[in-house]
């Protein structure tokens, strides 16, 4: 009723189905999947890892770019904000030396002032001096013979010896001077 | 040669579905040699089919993809990254046209157990399956060799941490588990599943259509109606099995090569 085909039936060991019932069926398979085995190899895979290598790279470029364009965003921000302080920063400098300039302007123009002020003081002062100067010299020469006249009235004699007459003046002239000097 | 056609009217019986049904003595062009059977051609024909549809789909592969490139992509992309890149790591390029190859060719035989025309999981004899086996251990064995050279014997044969008084247990334990029972264990339960999946239908099919036709017994119609019916659930079922046993191969055979290039921690 099961007849069993099979070389091993005659030793008494019947494996049943698990026997291959024709051993090519082995050889077959093997043949086979190793024919599968190449074109996978040679054909389809490298086929499919090319695309996405293609694919992964395309990414890639794209993330890359965006980086870039990222990166070169910030270095113009950079540059732009650089700019900016550094134009405030000469700004403030100009801002400053404008304000050094102003006062040292300021401060020449007053020392020039008091330059000058001292300077017509002093020539006021000197202008004085001689003046008065001038002024005590003609002073003494006339008050001599007011002085002498004045005596000569008074005393009611005239003095004729003049070399007597300005002794006297000269001494009290002196004696004027040194009262003078001690208050 | 329709396995599950109905007894003749001079046997009259019910012939069983059996391991006969998986039997094919009759080449299907007359003349060939008696292995050009019909599993053979059907291997052939898989084999052919995952060749040229392969190659169809990585002509002319664009960054966009179309539908048609798209659902090629999303199968590639199930066998690259979550079979060969998760178990690999970053091996897996190496071993990922086999893995690809391994399953395409794998799930196209076992959806043959569903298609017309064909009506049988070529796996479901066993044959093939040793071949498919035998060269995942070539794979495995030979990536083992190729990384550690000899050494690869001993990294095999003796795991870590184990006292030297046990040795003597351990490596033929080891030898056992790594070069015998893993090939054999890949293709028993390949073969298997195909085969109980096939008998299941089979029986379905059969006894149905053989009560369905039975001669003055309505009950007997009315059952076997509901289990033709129900063969095709099981059909659908088979669908599921077949992708599944295709995808548990590839996955061992990825896990098997991970252990062999695996570094010693």
């Amino acid at each position: 009723m099961v007849p069993v085909a099979g070389a091993l039936l005659e030793s008494g060991i019947d494996l049943g189905p698990l026997l291959p019932h024709h051993l090519s069926e082995v050889i077959v398979g093997i043949i086979l999947m190793l024919l599968v085995f190449l074109v996978m190899w040679k054909a389809v895979v490298p086929a499919f890892e090319k695309l996405y290598d293609e694919r992964y790279q395309r990414i890639e470029g794209g993330l890359n770019r965006a980086e870039q364009a990222e990166a070169e965003a910030k270095a113009a921000l950079a540059e732009y904000n650089e700019q900016l302080s550094s134009a405030r920063e000469e700004a403030a400098k100009i801002r400053e030396e404008a304000k050094n300039a102003g006062a040292q302007l300021l401060a020449e123009a007053r020392e020039k002032a008091t330059k000058e002020s001292d300077r017509i003081l002093a020539s006021g002062r000197a202008q004085l001096e001689a003046e008065r100067t001038q002024l005590m010299t003609e002073l003494r020469g006339e008050i001599g013979g007011l002085a002498t006249t004045l005596a000569g009235k008074i005393v009611g004699e005239s003095l004729a010896d003049d070399e007597r007459a300005n002794r006297t003046v000269d001494r009290f002239l002196d004696e004027l001077e040194a009262a003078g000097k001690t208050r | 040669m329709i396995p599950w056609a109905l007894p003749t009217e001079g046997g009259g019986g019910y012939t069983p579905p059996s391991v006969n049904d998986f039997i094919f003595d009759v080449p299907v062009i007359p003349g060939t040699p008696v292995w050009m059977n019909k599993p053979f051609w059907q291997a052939v024909i898989g084999a052919l089919l995952v060749v040229g549809l392969w190659w169809l789909a990585s002509r002319r592969l664009k960054l966009k993809p179309s539908k048609g490139q798209f659902f090629a992509e999303y199968i590639y992309e199930f066998v690259r990254n979550g079979i060969a890149r998760d178990i690999l790591h970053q091996d897996y390029k190496k071993f990922l046209p086999y893995l690809l190859g391994l399953f395409s060719f794998l799930l196209i035989n076992n959806w043959f157990g569903e298609f017309f025309v064909f009506m049988l999981p070529t796996f479901s004899n066993v044959g093939f399956a040793y071949g498919l086996a035998f060269l995942s251990w070539c794979v495995y064995v030979g990536a083992g060799f190729h990384k550690f050279g000899i050494g690869f014997l001993k990294k095999a044969l003796i795991p870590e941490g184990v006292p030297w008084y046990l040795l003597w247990l351990i490596i033929p334990l080891e030898f056992l588990a790594t070069f015998v029972t893993r090939p054999v264990t890949l293709a028993l339960r390949l073969f298997a599943n195909m085969f109980a999946g096939h008998l299941v239908v089979l029986v379905f099919v059969v006894g149905g259509s053989f009560l369905l036709t039975y001669a003055g017994n309505p009950v007997f119609n009315v059952s076997g109606a509901v289990s033709v019916l129900f063969s095709f659930a099981i059909l659908f079922l088979e669908l599921f099995i077949g992708a599944l046993q295709a995808y548990i191969f590839t996955v061992l055979t990825a896990q098997y090569v991970s252990t062999s290039v695996a570094e010693a921690h």
